[in-house]
């Protein structure tokens, strides 16, 4: 008897559902059918973008109201390397979005795989906007332009202004001075660490390897050059080596629980990261707001101001997009005009790469109010933060990044090895890949 | 004759562990392990959804915390509401996806074994083969030619490729093989059914407790199910709850990370499960007891 009141309400449920999805169906066409028709038709424009930056719905909003002509939908979609794959799976299917936020390190990858369209022309007018180090990320030092920087993430040394003072250690100025001060730390007090190195994010190895000099890629005529295992990239991973040995520093990685807890416990003293840093710490140790303050990062040698970049992303254009000119228009409005990157620094909260409003930039964020020349002091390390031409398959070399200093930092082996890991992995993939490779 | 069912298996119930002696409690002990294991990551979810962002990390793991309805209320103003929408879009995506995938199943599994046709086992074979990939393996090929169709960011993309599922087919044929007598099906026939007519109305009804187990599987596959919405749609207004969350995951450093967001989105989107769960299960049970006293 059940069963079959049961079988009953499922047959009539299966014929629901059914109908439901009939009537879903016109859904995926009326949305598929402006598409096809806007490059013949007169109405607008329509542009769809991919982005992960918060409240780019907002700015749009202020763009499609000033331009009927040129309507653009965003997409909000998961950051990070996963949204690079996505987004070249979803070009190399023939359906990407107009639009993409794309990430510095993963522009290249982009770029050899025909993704993004070369919007040079489009772009004559603005590269005065940007410095120098900022528009090679988005040439890789080719003819092209393949992107419109949009933000950019200098490397700063975040230090404990409290507890530097409890334990009488200076605000270090050179690497040299760090690593005395991260073993002065450990006699005072044996359950702080100065810092910790981190194995998960080679984002910030990266950046440190850029303040240091390297060049990991660079492209001579129609062939890559790698050259992860160079010399400055292997005093960094020297320098970072000896301290986790001998327990300077510790090894815990960075965003996890743990690591947040030791950040509101103060049982780390430092985290040397990029001018984005402020976000995450007033999320994950909002007991110590107020008691953080932000440095120029350690140099090499006393007296310079170079840093590396920890992140920061462009907005490309599709190479499939049929509307190439009016999705370069809106980029470079997005980037470039002074209220939309307003708009950008207060909705998306991002740290700009248009030069003109780095200096702009006037209250210092609220978990740095105790600092109010926050943003004068990223301005002048942004005008020294040196970065390098990415190569075509850096998902690869971060995840060999990811294993090799794993292996390394559980073994207490050497750094040097998993820097030279990373070097073969990059190359024996590229080669694979079918790349040309310039010894 | 429900009540003379449930009064021997409860003094064969009652009589068990005096038989066995002692090490009786090593099974038991073991399944008590086993749902700690699964169940403790749920009880962390809950946990964790109740404590405000300046709690997560500083206070105790086990400890609960006060922010649970400002978290649900952040959670349900976040972007206008678009958990509703994902929500929304997970229960089409799992519902309908597993109300197609059941009707598929046992249709196809009542005719592979109880009809004898050429290429019979050949499909069978095809289907035990199909086992073997694991749907993450196709969720990009799949991609590549629902692209080609066009079909690529549509709700479609989502339902079609999880309706015909081979282990679904498989234990829908082996159910229909052993509930469906092939006897009651000839006398059917002699009393002048169609083939139609004794599918709908002799051998579905027999099969229900087979059916309410596929769509459980399903249901639940469907509902988590993260790598196929996640390749096959690029419209947020489309995502099911497991993408959305990812969005609020993954949206760069700039700005404070949600997590308190997410954790109690997470623990949200498991409670229609659970409760799916709870009110299911009651069928299936005795189901399956009147099926094996008949």
């Amino acid at each position: 008897m059940r069963a079959n009141r049961l079988g009953a309400a499922l047959a009539v449920a299966l014929t629901a559902t059914l109908a439901a999805c009939g009537s879903g169906e016109p859904t995926p066409q009326s949305s598929a059918a402006p598409q096809s028709s806007a490059p013949a038709a007169q109405g607008p424009v329509k542009l769809t973008y991919w982005t992960w930056a918060p409240n780019m719905d907002k700015i749009v909003d202020v763009w499609n109201k000033a331009h009927p002509d040129i309507q653009v939908t965003v997409s909000k979609q998961a950051g990070g390397d996963d949204a690079a794959a996505k987004y070249l799976t979803a070009a190399k299917a023939g359906n990407p979005p107009d639009l993409v936020q794309a990430e510095y390190q993963h522009l290249p990858s982009f770029i050899a795989a025909d993704a993004v369209a070369d919007i040079k022309a489009e772009t004559a007018a603005i590269q005065g906007e940007f410095t120098e180090g900022l528009w090679r990320l988005v040439t890789l030092g080719t003819e092209g332009v393949y992107g419109i920087p949009q933000d950019s993430g200098p490397m700063m040394l975040f230090y404990r202004q409290d507890l530097f003072d409890k334990y009488g250690i200076e605000v270090p100025k050179t690497w040299q001075e760090y690593a005395d001060a991260a073993r002065a730390v450990r006699k005072k007090d044996p359950k702080v660490h100065l810092g910790t190195f981190s194995s998960k994010d080679p984002g910030a190895f990266t950046g440190y390897a850029q303040q240091a000099g390297a060049q990991w890629w660079s492209i001579e005529g129609e062939s890559w050059k790698v050259n992860i295992a160079d010399e400055p990239t292997r005093k960094v991973a020297d320098y970072w080596s000896g301290l986790v040995k001998e327990g300077a520093i510790d090894d815990m990685p960075y965003f996890t629980p743990e690591w947040n807890k030791a950040l509101n416990d103060g049982k780390l003293l430092t985290w040397p990261s990029a001018v984005w840093a402020p976000g995450v710490l007033s999320s994950n140790a909002p007991k110590a707001k107020g008691k953080w303050a932000a440095a120029p990062l350690p140099q090499w040698n006393a007296g310079e101001n170079v840093s590396g970049f920890w992140g920061g992303s462009s907005t490309a254009v599709s190479a499939k997009t049929p509307n190439k000119a009016a999705a370069a228009q809106f980029a470079t409005w997005l980037n470039t005009d002074p209220a939309a990157i307003e708009l950008l620094v207060e909705e998306a909260a991002i740290y700009p790469a248009a030069t003109k409003a780095q200096s702009a930039l006037g209250e210092a964020p609220e978990y740095f109010a105790n600092q109010p020349d926050f943003w004068q002091q990223a301005a002048a390390v942004s005008a020294g933060a040196r970065g390098f031409t990415f190569g075509p398959n850096v998902g690869v070399t971060y995840n060999a990044f990811k294993d090799a200093f794993d292996k390394a930092v559980q073994n207490k082996s050497s750094f040097a090895e998993a820097v030279q890991s990373m070097q073969d992995t990059t190359v024996a993939d590229m080669r694979k890949a079918g790349f040309q490779i310039a010894q | 004759m429900a009540g003379i069912t449930a009064a021997t298996s409860h003094r064969r119930r009652s009589r068990g562990p005096a038989g066995r002696g002692s090490w009786g409690i090593a099974p038991t002990a073991l399944l008590l392990l086993g749902a700690v294991y699964c169940l403790f990551p749920v009880f962390w979810v809950f946990i964790a959804a109740t404590k405000s962002p300046g709690e997560l990390f500083s206070t105790s793991t086990l400890a609960f915390g006060t922010g649970f309805l400002d978290n649900v209320e952040q959670l349900f103003a976040y972007r206008d509401g678009v958990f509703w929408l994902w929500a929304g879009n997970t229960l089409l995506y799992a519902g309908g996806g597993a109300l197609l995938s059941t009707a598929v199943s046992a249709i196809s599994g009542y005719a592979l074994a109880k009809y004898r046709f050429p290429g019979r086992n050949v499909i069978f074979n095809i289907l035990i083969g199909g086992i073997l990939v694991p749907a993450v393996v196709l969720a990009i090929p799949q991609y590549l030619l629902f692209s080609k169709f066009g079909l690529a960011d549509t709700y479609w993309a989502v339902l079609l490729p999880q309706i015909l599922h081979p282990y679904s087919i498989y234990l829908a044929r082996i159910y229909a093989s052993a509930a469906i007598p092939d006897s009651l099906l000839e006398a059917g026939r002699i009393d002048g059914a169609g083939e139609g007519r004794l599918m709908a109305r002799v051998a579905m009804p027999l099969m229900v407790p087979g059916m309410v187990t596929i769509f459980l599987f399903q249901f639940v596959a469907i509902w988590n199910n993260f790598l196929l919405p996640f390749i096959m749609l690029g419209d947020d207004g489309k995502f099911p709850l497991t993408v959305g969350l990812y969005t609020l995951l993954m949206a760069g450093a700039n700005q404070p990370a949600l997590y308190n967001l997410i954790l109690t989105g997470a623990f949200l989107s498991i409670v229609p499960l659970i409760a799916l769960f709870l009110t299911m299960q009651r069928y299936w049970r005795t189901d399956l007891s009147s099926g094996a006293v008949k």
